[in-house]
């Protein structure tokens, strides 16, 4: 199973983005395999619209499960399409975390945030 | 002649203001941008009404054409497409209507179709040509309404009662304002809330001054920030229940007593003075 993680920096890929869309980077995570490798999240820094961005990213991945603390309404709605599920990420080590979820520890994740749009642009 | 009335929250008494200045100006126009909140068509209470519906345009893909190349995907700047399971998904509320996927498909799958975000009424008041933006609920940018609304403005006198804040429409509402007027509360917090407009106003280089509304004897952070800043002190309007309870009641002042008419009217040649000062020396 591949899995995804938003992650904060590409230089020291073990802490968790507080944010999927504005993550500016995703530890993309085969556990059958244990390979890994980092994909740039080029909605980041793009006009609106981020999650969405991010949720194509995490989609080409070919990833089945996300770990992410939160995550807005129209990534949730990309990946649902997709059929990728959401968990829950408690405390912000990416080791931990993808520990938990192969024991089937981490929840299914809730709360889903309405957009940002629309306040300032 | 477009006068922009801002202010950096809600309930300072920006529409008060260009409410009164219109009422006391002859013919003129008001013209409501705050499209979430509009409440001068509450005062003026127009008739004749005509009623406009707001447009954008947003793409719709036919799914039996489209095969997935993402060129437009690729092109979005908003990110407001996103091609999953072999279905193109469209975010209407992230698009800005700029109809580049349409254009770069390849294969033509996509079109455009007209959606409702809202309405512009115009209608009349005694001499005052009223008009108010209405964004619909649930829609996320009301930019598309304040451009109808400062389309084709009739010459003459205008008033512009903008949303508050400093957000894009706001720009988009005094854009090509001749003049732009802040309403300030006389508190640290409207310090704050004036400078956040005045930045904006500065960075247009619109020529500008304040009124300062609710004043008390006694200090007054805003006119002191003010006078530091070197802004025009066009008007104090002063704290005053019956003032209070007349726009409650969501009259206009200026019709209701002579008393108020003339603090108005004083008002407004001080305002006009200065806007043609300022447009002769900015020409
Ligand atoms: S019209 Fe422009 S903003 Fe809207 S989806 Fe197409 S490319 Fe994106
Ligand atoms: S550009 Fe046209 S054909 Fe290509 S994915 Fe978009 S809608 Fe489909």
């Amino acid at each position: 199973m591949i899995i995804a993680v938003p992650v904060d920096d590409q230089s020291a890929p073990n802490t968790v983005c507080v944010s999927f869309g504005r993550a500016p980077y995703f530890l993309i995570y085969d556990i059958a395999s244990a390979a890994n490798r980092m994909v740039h999240n080029s909605g980041a820094s793009g006009q609106g619209g981020a999650g969405i961005k991010a949720a194509q990213t995490v989609v080409d991945g070919k990833v089945e499960a996300v770990l992410t603390p939160r995550c807005g309404e129209n990534a949730a709605e990309v990946l649902r399409a997709a059929g990728i599920k959401m968990y829950k990420t408690s405390g912000d080590s990416i080791n931990e975390n993808i520990e938990a979820f192969k024991k089937g520890e981490l929840q299914p994740l809730q709360d889903i945030h309405p957009g940002l749009h629309g306040q300032g642009e | 002649m477009k006068i922009a009335v801002l202010s950096g929250k809600g309930g300072t008494g920006k529409t008060l203001l260009s409410v009164n200045l219109a009422a006391v100006a002859g013919e003129s126009t008001y013209i409501d941008c705050d499209v979430e909140e509009p409440n001068g068509h509450l005062f003026f209470k127009p008739d004749q009404i005509r009623s406009e519906p707001i447009t954008i345009k947003i793409p719709v893909v036919d799914q039996q054409i489209c095969d997935g190349c993402r060129v437009c995907v690729d092109f979005c700047k908003f990110n407001a497409l996103a091609y999953i399971g072999d279905k193109l998904l469209i975010f209407e509320e992230v698009c800005h209507s700029c109809g580049g996927c349409v254009l770069f498909c390849p294969l033509r799958a996509l079109s455009e179709r007209d959606t409702v975000v809202g309405e512009i009424r115009r209608g009349y008041s005694d001499q005052v040509r009223v008009a108010s933006g209405i964004l619909n609920i649930g829609e996320a940018s009301g930019i598309p309404i304040v451009k109808g609304l400062l389309r084709d403005i009739p010459a003459g006198t205008t008033f512009i009662d903008c949303p508050p804040g400093s957000a894009c429409i706001v720009m988009e509402s005094i854009k090509d304002a001749d003049y732009c007027i802040f309403v300030a509360e006389p508190t640290l917090f409207g310090v704050h809330n004036l400078k956040m407009v005045y930045q904006l106003v500065r960075l247009f280089g619109k020529p500008h001054g304040v009124v300062l509304n609710k004043c008390l004897p006694g200090e007054n952070p805003a006119e002191e920030f003010c006078r530091q800043q070197g802004i025009p002190i066009l008007g104090k309007i002063p704290f005053d229940p019956e003032l209070g309870t007349i726009n409650s009641e969501a009259l206009i002042a200026a019709r209701e007593h002579k008393g108020w008419k003339q603090v108005f009217q004083e008002l407004l040649q001080t305002v006009m003075g200065e806007v043609r000062r300022e447009t002769a020396s900015h020409s």
